[in-house]
């Protein structure tokens, strides 16, 4: 299991939830994950229901059997600053090259030196050691930006490099690459079982086997149970009328004439089936193009009462359950 | 004679008690939003949809832009970064940077579409505004090369851009554009001012000629500030890449005022009365979280909302029959099975859906409601026992409407928490649709289902 597990889907497939039910389900008997945020949405901080992050790794969740998970949302301006400070001491300067809109320069329009610094953070925190030279962190899950910009931002340190051909920002943005580049680095994409979110995971997979960065996982979020198989939908749609009526009035709703209780219910009763039967044909057909593309696949339920911390568990323990740690 | 369904509300347990929802939600109805005046109103000349990303944000535009053809406008939908099969089912999968007309549009008026092009966008502002030899020496400026590829900022910049050049050549009666996807749903109103000032900027100006701006009196401080900054931004990026961006600069200075002035231009276009807003979301939790920011924001700008669009919302045409009471019924069929298992398959999730059966358990624990065999029994005593396969079926039926009847709820609880915080908000819903569009005829439904302004759900009596 490589260290650096990078999360990405398209936007509305529950990535950060998928980011940090991993980051859950690593965190096994004593290990340590961190998990980190890069858009500045403070997702995180709502899932685990605590107030929004600061720029400091804190422990936000005790995993079962013990493992922590430690949360880190970060700030590119900081993370520019802490740079600058370690490099060059800057001490007040800092502040005041933030006054100037330096900081603001360089981390919103130089060239893609915001997503240096972020993935740069990142890697960062993969390869620090403790003293007693054991990692401090045993995985590192990153919430990434969306599949349409994933390799982008990735790759964004190779571009960085070949733009700016000397000085530290160079040697940062190929150290970067050298991890995100190497087995120590998986990314995963998160999927839903539709159409649009199927095409664009396969074209994310196609960009990202491009430019050499390794992919891990398919990961198909909030898929519904099947509540009927393909027989029974077939029979579903020659059924008799009545006969539904009178097994609905057997099971007590009411009347199975002509305008009884359990009657009025036959119809809008068949048609759900009927756009149940649809929904499943399309996703049978999106589970069959996701198969194509031969890469481990998992698949986590759609959870019935919404997305809360206990539900953020099960997920966690699915994903153990299917293997992924 | 069945229970009344209002009053089997009361019979739950305390976990189903905010599922009722329906007591309080004749006093947080929100507005209805009728789009057709919107669009038909001649006054209006630009819809902006936006929102968080995976809600049905280019759907909407496009759907939006056919309806208002349709009825008559002469309409260009801009979109950003539309799906395949979107693009294709209006016919512009040839990405130009240019409106092309789409065929097949019924009535007098006409839809053109575009997919924004930024690199070509940022291209064409460089050559119409710079003389031959000053545009080549700026295209082929490296720092310009990855500036207008796509860095941070620049893909809102330029649909911005092209947004106040398809109002300024004032061929449409109405622009339909649809707003990038974001790290944030709020970056195309920040990201333009950002680049614009960065472009027009004091430290653009610094790193060109230091010495002109320390030079007045008291103003040494800055000075001293700004050589030690260029100094460390030299060390930082390379003195090559510093050396890039002056070159650009220097290049760019025929344009200088021209950035931040085309920013300001398209900013109070946004404000302007022949503006609206849509935000766009589905009842999800994360998405109108979003929403709200968005209103608020919004707002704070002065930038005029015409209301939200709630997409994918789920009904149910037999809504009288609450989830626990459809669950109940179901394990009333489901009993007999016991002794009578000739055909035993499993109704409920197979395993090799997600490799666990712990939520039909906790279904079926929810559903047992005491003394449903009793029922059960006294219902079979006077008519002949159905068919069993068709009992199964009724059951499945049964469970999948509680399953539909569960997400109403829940989708009803996330739109509720939304309409608490923005009651002013005027909502426009539109049903769940079990595929996506492939074609004029699936956006023209979309559109139909937009517009329709649906009358208030039935209400509980209590």
């Amino acid at each position: 299991m490589s260290r650096l597990q990078v999360v990405s889907g398209k936007g509305g497939t529950g990535k950060t939830t998928v980011a940090a039910a991993l980051a859950l389900a690593l965190a096994t008997e004593g290990k340590r994950t961190l998990l980190v945020e890069v858009e500045g949405r403070q997702g995180i901080a709502q899932l685990f229901e605590t107030e929004a992050l600061p720029y400091e790794e804190r422990k936000i969740a005790v995993a079962p059997g013990g493992g922590e998970v430690y949360a880190l949302a970060i700030d590119p301006e900081l993370a520019l600053l802490d740079y600058l400070q370690m490099f060059y001491k800057l001490g007040g300067a800092g502040r005041a090259l933030k006054k100037l809109g330096a900081i603001d320069f360089a981390t919103t329009i130089a060239p893609g030196l915001r997503d240096v610094l972020l993935t740069g953070k990142a890697c960062e925190a993969v390869r620090r050691k403790e003293k007693s030279g054991r990692f401090a962190y045993d995985y590192v899950v990153m919430d990434a930006p969306p599949t349409g910009r994933i390799t982008r931002f990735l790759n964004v340190n190779d571009e960085v490099a070949g733009l700016a051909k000397i000085g530290p920002i160079h040697n940062q943005a190929q150290a970067v690459m050298r991890v995100l580049k190497s087995p120590e680095t998986e990314v995963h994409l998160v999927t839903l079982l539709e159409e649009m979110p199927v095409q664009e995971t396969a074209d994310g997979i196609a960009e990202l086997r491009a430019t050499r960065l390794p992919v891990g996982r398919i990961i198909v979020n909030m898929v519904r149970p099947e509540v009927l198989d393909a027989d029974e939908l077939e029979f579903a749609r020659a059924v008799p009328r009545t006969a539904v009526a009178r097994s609905l009035s057997t099971a007590g709703l009411g009347g199975a004439r002509r305008g009884g209780n359990a009657e009025r219910l036959v119809a809008p009763l068949l048609t759900q089936a009927e756009e149940y039967a649809e929904r499943y044909a399309l996703e049978h057909e999106q589970r069959g193009a996701l198969g194509e593309l031969s890469l481990p696949l998992h698949e986590l339920p759609l959870l019935a009462e919404g997305l809360d911390l206990a539900g953020l568990y099960e997920l966690a323990t699915e994903l153990r359950q299917q293997g992924i740690s | 004679m069945t229970p009344d369904p209002a009053h089997t509300h009361d019979a739950h347990d305390a976990h189903d008690a905010h599922d009722a929802h329906d007591a309080h939600r004749a006093i947080i109805a929100p507005r209805p939003l009728a789009l057709d005046p919107l669009i038909d109103d001649p006054e209006t000349r630009i819809v902006v949809c936006c929102g968080a990303g995976g809600v049905g944000k280019t759907t909407t535009a496009a759907a939006l832009g056919l309806r208002a053809a349709e009825r008559g406008r002469k309409v260009v939908v801009l979109t950003i970064d539309p799906a395949r099969r979107l693009a294709q089912s209006m016919g512009i999968d040839s990405l130009d940077n240019t409106p092309r007309r789409v065929k097949g549009i019924e009535g007098d008026g006409e839809l053109h579409a575009m997919m924004l092009d930024m690199k070509r966008t940022f291209d064409e502002i460089v050559e119409a505004h710079a003389d031959p030899d000053r545009a080549s020496a700026i295209l082929n400026n490296p720092f310009y090369q990855s500036l207008s590829a796509g860095f941070a900022g620049t893909q809102e910049y330029m649909a911005m851009e092209k947004l106040g050049q398809l109002r300024a050549r004032d061929e449409w009666d109405l622009i339909v554009v649809d707003t990038p996807p974001s790290r944030s749903a709020l970056d195309f109103l920040d990201a333009p001012k950002r680049l614009g000032s960065f472009l027009d900027g004091k430290l653009i100006r610094v790193l060109l000629a230091p010495a002109k701006v320390g030079g007045r009196a008291g103003m040494k401080f800055l000075n001293v500030g700004m050589s030690m900054m260029t100094g460390a931004l030299g060390k930082l990026l390379g003195g090559q890449l510093l050396k890039d961006v002056q070159t650009f600069v220097a290049a760019m200075d025929s344009m200088f005022g021209g950035f931040r002035t085309r920013a300001d231009a398209t900013y109070k276009l946004l404000q302007a009365p022949g503006t609206a807003f849509l935000v766009v979301a589905a009842p999800e939790r994360d998405a109108l979280r979003e929403a709200a920011y968005f209103v608020e924001r919004l707002a704070a700008e002065d930038m005029p909302l015409a209301g939200l669009v709630l997409n994918r919302v789920h009904g149910s045409g037999a809504a009288q029959l609450s989830a626990e009471r459809a669950l109940a019924a179901a394990e009333n069929l489901d009993e007999p099975r016991i002794v009578d298992q000739m055909n035993g398959k499993a109704v409920r999730n197979s395993p090799e859906t997600y490799g666990s059966s712990e939520s039909p358990a906790t279904i079926d624990a929810q559903a047992d409601p005491p003394g449903a065999e009793a029922d059960s029994a006294g219902t079979q005593d006077g008519s002949p026992a159905p068919d069993r396969t068709v009992e199964q079926l009724t059951a499945g039926l049964l469970r999948l409407h509680a399953e539909r009847m569960r997400l109403l709820s829940r989708e009803q609880r996330t739109r509720d928490r939304f309409t608490a915080l923005h009651p002013e908000v005027a909502v426009a819903e539109v049903a769940a649709l079990p595929g996506d569009v492939h074609d004029l005829a699936g956006l023209r439904d979309i559109g139909g289902r937009l517009a329709t302004v649906r009358p208030e759900l039935p209400t509980s009596d209590d």
